[in-house]
């Protein structure tokens, strides 16, 4: 297929370089400087969608960002699939690979347009949830059918080979939008030496300079572009980004930009180069000169491939050399799309009639139109277009004064492109990310930027200052007043002459009648994506719905990816005249971030993979790994879960290495315990505070377990403090409660007893941690170190500073077995050397290394907790049997106190932890299974508390477990059951939780 | 996303190294053995849910990891004032004063507060 829509001359296209892509299959040519869209036109590619809910065929309509009908699915290979892509934004390469997303069998002949048509009045908004409400079950398969229907594009089923980024930046101003005001913006800023970055979703800098005939000082407008652009480069301040689109507007003037720094020459990015960027800008002012789009007319069939918004086909002609047909009817309300009529004519191709739905229409562009000879059909609109995949002629009809209705005999013409101006909207959809409401405009006929808290000036046509001149004056008083504020002095700019074009008072006008009513008439559509009718907002009106919020989600307007940048003003206009009130009445909805949809990588950036999750090792990991450990995540934690030998199921290494801690020795790896340095004279009170327990009287070289508790009572960590010195101890904490518990120690300490002298250091990546444990753990230990660890010298509850393999060593006495225990502490970097040293002595013992799984196990026997497993928020120190740990004699009200007192603290039917003896010693409960008194009681049976913590224990040959039974205490030797989802009951009696050695014999040898 | 500045650190820095850590001026009550549970249970629960001015108790958990106050209006963002702990707000809702504590309101129930300070009432 030729360029048939090619013309010879003009354009900022380089004719010299042809590029080659793909579309749909299809090897088609265009240039470099056009954009996907304007290479598919430049093709005579017609439809390049079928529609999202009636699947009819579809072509382009706009020329930028707004585009809602060309949404490309864009890559060569299946890892680079980009869905999503505006044909209108996607720069043209050699090689680019793009298709559409709906259609099936293809997009020319879609078989869905068929439900699409017998359907269309069987499918009015709300269609969905109204048909496919019952039964709710089939809902999943009614969904996967309307999914494949509507098809938005496929995310890439590889992983993306690219390299995607993120930039903070710093600035001064902040410009978005390289159109002459955001130029004049970023030239005064320069030139007075602020730091300016100016961003611009567009290949080139110039806005709607580019796509213009207009001239500066009497030259073209590309040449004082060209002028401003290399002035802008000779600053060292000033960061230009094109191909950038700001996507977001956020809070404290931080805004977003998408960088697309190699999709637009390369399906892939060239080795060691960024793909996209995310730039995340803190800026100290903001000039928004966003620009404006222009507003469509809707009519009959205004969806048929053809239909154009008339700036777009201005835009074509003039910045890529394409005229999209032959025969132009022109519908406006407005002087200024005339303009379109005049390129169409000056193009050479045939302006059939410019239709003005004004009486009397005068000002420059229409001398110019009348001085062509083309013909003008004043107060009159075009109600329908004809045509199935192209439009072949129109329908235009007079309408009366307010052009809501049709007065006169229908006269059909001959067309292929309608191209259609209701005027224009500012494109204020930043300054609504900060939540600044719009403000409706009767003299533009739009909505511009409400008021806002922001450090925000705008310029230009988000104004509703639409001329060239006022763009250029409001860039430099917008650059100026942030110069001001930035105690910056204003340089001298002179701006350039601008042409003198006379408008005449535009109309307003956004729906235009048909002969029949508009639930009759031919679908005449506002929001192209989501295939929103006027007739489906006057539907919604007259079903209940007022609020335009409402409207537009009943009705979907708004909600596609394009966000109803061409569709939303018009929606709004007929929701406000089908409820008979003004535009401001009726009110906006609010535009969000992002203002184009942004690709997962440029979020995502760098952070992926590794560098997603940190991962936390011990000094011992490799060890671990060569002895084939399985690993459990604990926070960020790797830790060994257990180590499997041979064939061993991982009950079976479970049961070795719990029988080996019990007959000799294990060894743990203990090291992620949160570990806290706490030292200062007022040390030991504040422990008396944070804890339940008393630590008035802890001797130095002694350790002790503690319950911390929360001001209402409830546990939430525990673990032993030892005292290494009068002012000076070491907390351990949970492995997942760490970070947590060093802040609760900090916001007590800061906030509420400043005066205390106390500080806290996270020491836990300092040392090394091992626990040997088991009957020959001394015995072991004494192989490794000269000093005296009998159990005259260093008692249960003693820590020692020894030397173990060398190496300074801080060994503690303390036991999470209910063995003979001995945690040995070494700086880190020690840590492997005397793991290893521990094994070279251990064979004698059969040193087995046991993981957490085992650790559980060998709790669980002896009744210890595990807070977070065995806790919940929702049980205090007594609920846990472990009064023994709470001392209310202490003279400060320490923390929980008061709140473990409360009414319903006391009550007697609380759920209490207690163990559970399952009557089938083979059964092992479910972790989470739900205890009831009566397993005959009727359905919703009452349900007494859930099994916290079940195992099987290899050393008691039997199943031990603990869970919460209401006023459980008191029920000892009470059965209790635990209804399972397969339908097996299991029974079990409560019983002490402690299962072995209850008088705690094995840990005082 | 907030530009925090820490009255510690001296600089504005991203919200991400912050935390939020609720209402700012809760103190806990000095003898707390001598509240009523439904005094207690002020203190620890009930919090203002003001549209306008707030303020907030924050920690510069990614940085110096002090404690802070900021004064912050909840319906524009903007951060009116930072101050560091023991300090008073000087930028108050309707010259209302900082309510000290809950427990001074005892003859209200949390709902009639809630109720009173959405509307801006004097407390």
């Amino acid at each position: 297929m030729s360029q048939r829509n090619r013309l010879q001359n003009g354009g900022r296209i380089d004719r010299s370089k042809s590029l080659t892509f793909t579309y749909n299959g299809k090897l088609l040519k265009g240039y470099a400087g056009d954009t996907l869209a304007s290479a598919l036109l430049a093709n005579g590619v017609d439809i390049v969608g079928r529609s999202f809910k009636y699947s009819r065929p579809r072509g382009i309509v706009a020329a930028g960002a707004e585009e809602p009908n060309a949404i490309m699915q864009v890559g060569a290979t299946e890892a680079t699939q980009i869905p999503n892509v505006r044909a209108t934004q996607q720069s043209l390469y050699d090689g680019l690979v793009a298709g559409t997303t709906n259609g099936w069998p293809s997009v020319e002949t879609d078989l869905m347009e068929y439900v699409g048509k017998i359907g269309g009045k069987m499918m009015p908004p709300g269609f969905y949830y109204k048909t496919f409400m019952f039964p709710q079950s089939l809902w999943g398969t009614y969904e996967s059918y309307i999914r494949k229907a509507a098809g938005l594009g496929r995310a890439p089923q590889d992983t993306d080979p690219d390299i995607y980024d993120k930039m903070n930046q710093h600035c001064d101003v902040m410009i978005v939008g390289a159109g002459p005001a955001g130029l004049v913006a970023a030239l005064t800023a320069a030139r007075a030496g602020a730091r300016v970055i100016i961003a611009d979703e567009q290949n080139e800098f110039g806005g709607s300079l580019l796509s213009s005939t207009e001239t500066l000082d009497g030259k073209p407008a590309a040449e004082w572009i060209a002028s401003v652009v290399q002035e802008l480069a000779s600053f060292d301040d000033v960061m230009m980004l094109t191909h950038s689109q700001v996507n977001g507007y956020h809070d404290h003037n931080f805004l977003t930009i998408q960088q697309h720094c190699t999709d637009q020459f390369a399906d892939r990015a060239p080795n060691g180069q960024i793909a996209q960027r995310l730039h995340r800008v803190r800026a100290k002012w903001v000039v928004l000169a966003t620009g404006a789009h222009e507003r469509p007319l809707v009519y009959g069939n205004n969806d048929v491939p053809g239909c154009m918004v008339a700036n777009a086909v201005s835009t074509y002609i003039n910045r890529y050399g394409v005229a999209p047909g032959i025969d132009l009817v022109l519908m406006t309300s407005n002087d200024n799309a005339y303009r379109t009529a005049l390129d169409w004519h000056d193009a050479g191709r045939n302006v059939v009639a410019v239709v003005d739905s004004r009486k009397n229409p005068q000002g420059t562009l229409v001398d110019a139109a009348r001085e062509r000879g083309i013909s003008i059909l004043v107060g009159s609109g075009v109600i329908e277009a004809h045509g199935s995949k192209r439009v072949t002629s129109v329908s235009i009809a007079p309408l009366n004064d307010a052009g809501d209705a049709v007065v006169g005999a229908i006269v059909k013409m001959k067309a292929d492109t309608v191209a259609t101006s209701g005027g224009w909207s500012p494109v204020i959809h930043l300054s609504c990310h900060t939540g600044a409401r719009p403000v409706w405009n009767d003299a533009i006929l739009g909505f511009t930027p409400g008021a806002t808290v922001q450090k925000q000036l705008t310029a230009g046509a988000i104004n509703g200052s639409f001329t060239t001149a006022n763009a250029l004056n409001e860039g430099l008083s917008a650059a100026c007043e942030a110069l001001s504020h930035l105690n910056l002095t204003k340089p001298d700019v002179s701006l350039p002459a601008t042409q003198d074009i006379e408008e005449g008072e535009a109309m307003a006008l956004f729906h235009i009648p048909h002969t029949k009513p508009t639930s009759k008439a031919p679908k005449q559509f506002v929001d192209y994506q989501n295939d929103v009718t006027a007739a489906g907002i006057e539907l919604a009106c007259r079903e209940g719905f007022e609020s335009i919020e409402h409207v537009k989600r009943y009705t979907a307007m708004g909600f596609g990816t394009d966000q109803g940048k061409l569709g939303n003003i018009n929606g709004m206009a007929i929701a406000a005249k089908t409820l008979n009130q003004t535009i401001p009445q009726t009110g906006t909805t609010i535009f969000r971030p992002n203002y184009t949809p942004v690709t997962f990588g440029a979020i995502v950036g760098r952070d992926c993979g590794a560098l997603f999750d940190p991962k936390r090792y011990t000094a011992m990991h490799s060890w671990h790994v060569e002895h084939g450990a399985k690993f459990e995540d604990v926070g960020l934690w790797k830790r060994p879960w257990y180590y499997p030998q041979g064939q061993e199921t991982m009950q079976e290494s479970l049961n070795r290495e719990c029988l080996a801690v019990r007959e000799s020795a294990g060894i743990l790896d203990a090291s992620t315990l949160g570990k806290i340095d706490i030292q200062g004279k007022d040390a030991r009170e504040f422990l008396g505070r944070v804890y339940s327990n008393a630590w008035a009287k802890l001797a130095v070289g002694k350790c002790r377990y503690g319950l911390m508790c929360g001001e209402d009572g409830m546990v939430f960590d525990d673990g032993v403090t030892s005292c290494l010195a009068e002012n000076h101890f070491l907390m351990t904490t949970t492995t997942g409660g760490a970070a947590h518990v060093l802040e609760w120690l900090e916001i007590y300490h800061q906030t509420e007893w400043p005066e205390m002298e106390v500080y806290f250091t996270s020491v836990t990546d300092h040392w090394a941690t091992m626990t040997i444990s088991g009957p020959n753990s001394r015995k072991l230990l004494e192989k490794l170190t000269d000093y005296d660890v009998s159990k005259d010298n260093m008692a249960f509850m003693d820590w020692k500073p020894m030397t173990v393999a060398g190496v300074p060593a801080r060994v503690f006495r303390i036991s999470f077995t209910g063995e003979l225990s001995f945690e040995i502490n070494v700086q880190a970097n020690y840590g492997l050397h005397v793991w290893k040293a521990l094994f070279e002595h251990g064979k004698a013992f059969n040193l087995t290394p046991y993981g957490t799984e085992t650790m559980h196990i060998l709790r669980a026997e002896k009744g210890f907790i595990i807070a977070g497993q065995d806790t919940d928020g929702s049980v205090h120190p007594f609920d846990l049997g472990m009064s023994w740990a709470v001392s209310m004699q202490k003279p400060f009200s320490f923390i929980g106190k008061r709140g473990m007192q409360r009414e319903d603290c006391v009550r007697a039917d609380r759920k209490q932890l207690v163990g559970l003896k399952t009557i089938d010693p083979n059964v092992v409960l479910p972790e989470g299974a739900q205890g009831v008194l009566d397993p005959k009681a009727s359905i919703p049976m009452p349900m007494v508390g859930h099994v916290t913590s079940s195992y099987w224990s290899a050393n008691l040959n039997r199943s031990v477990a603990m869970g919460f039974v209401k006023g459980g205490l008191d029920k000892m030797g009470e059965r209790v059951f635990y209804p399972l989802v397969d339908g097996r009951v299991v029974e079990a009696e409560i019983c002490s939780p402690v299962f072995l050695d209850p008088k705690g014999e094995r840990q005082h040898v | 996303m907030f530009y925090i500045y820490c009255p510690h650190c001296c600089e504005h820095r991203e919200e991400e190294e912050f935390h939020a850590a609720g209402q700012a001026h809760i103190p806990r009550p000095l003898d707390p053995d001598a509240c009523t549970d439904k005094e207690w249970g002020e203190y620890m629960y009930f919090r203002k849910n003001p549209r306008g001015i707030h303020h907030e108790l924050w920690v510069h958990s990614a940085g110096c990891r002090k404690f802070f106050n900021i004064t912050r209006d909840t319906q524009t963002y903007e951060i009116k004032e930072v101050y560091k702990i023991g300090e008073k707000p000087s930028v108050v809702a309707n010259a209302v004063e900082v309510q000290n504590s809950h427990t001074q309101n005892s003859s209200k129930t949390p709902l009639e507060n809630t109720l009173e300070s959405q509307s801006g009432a004097t407390l």
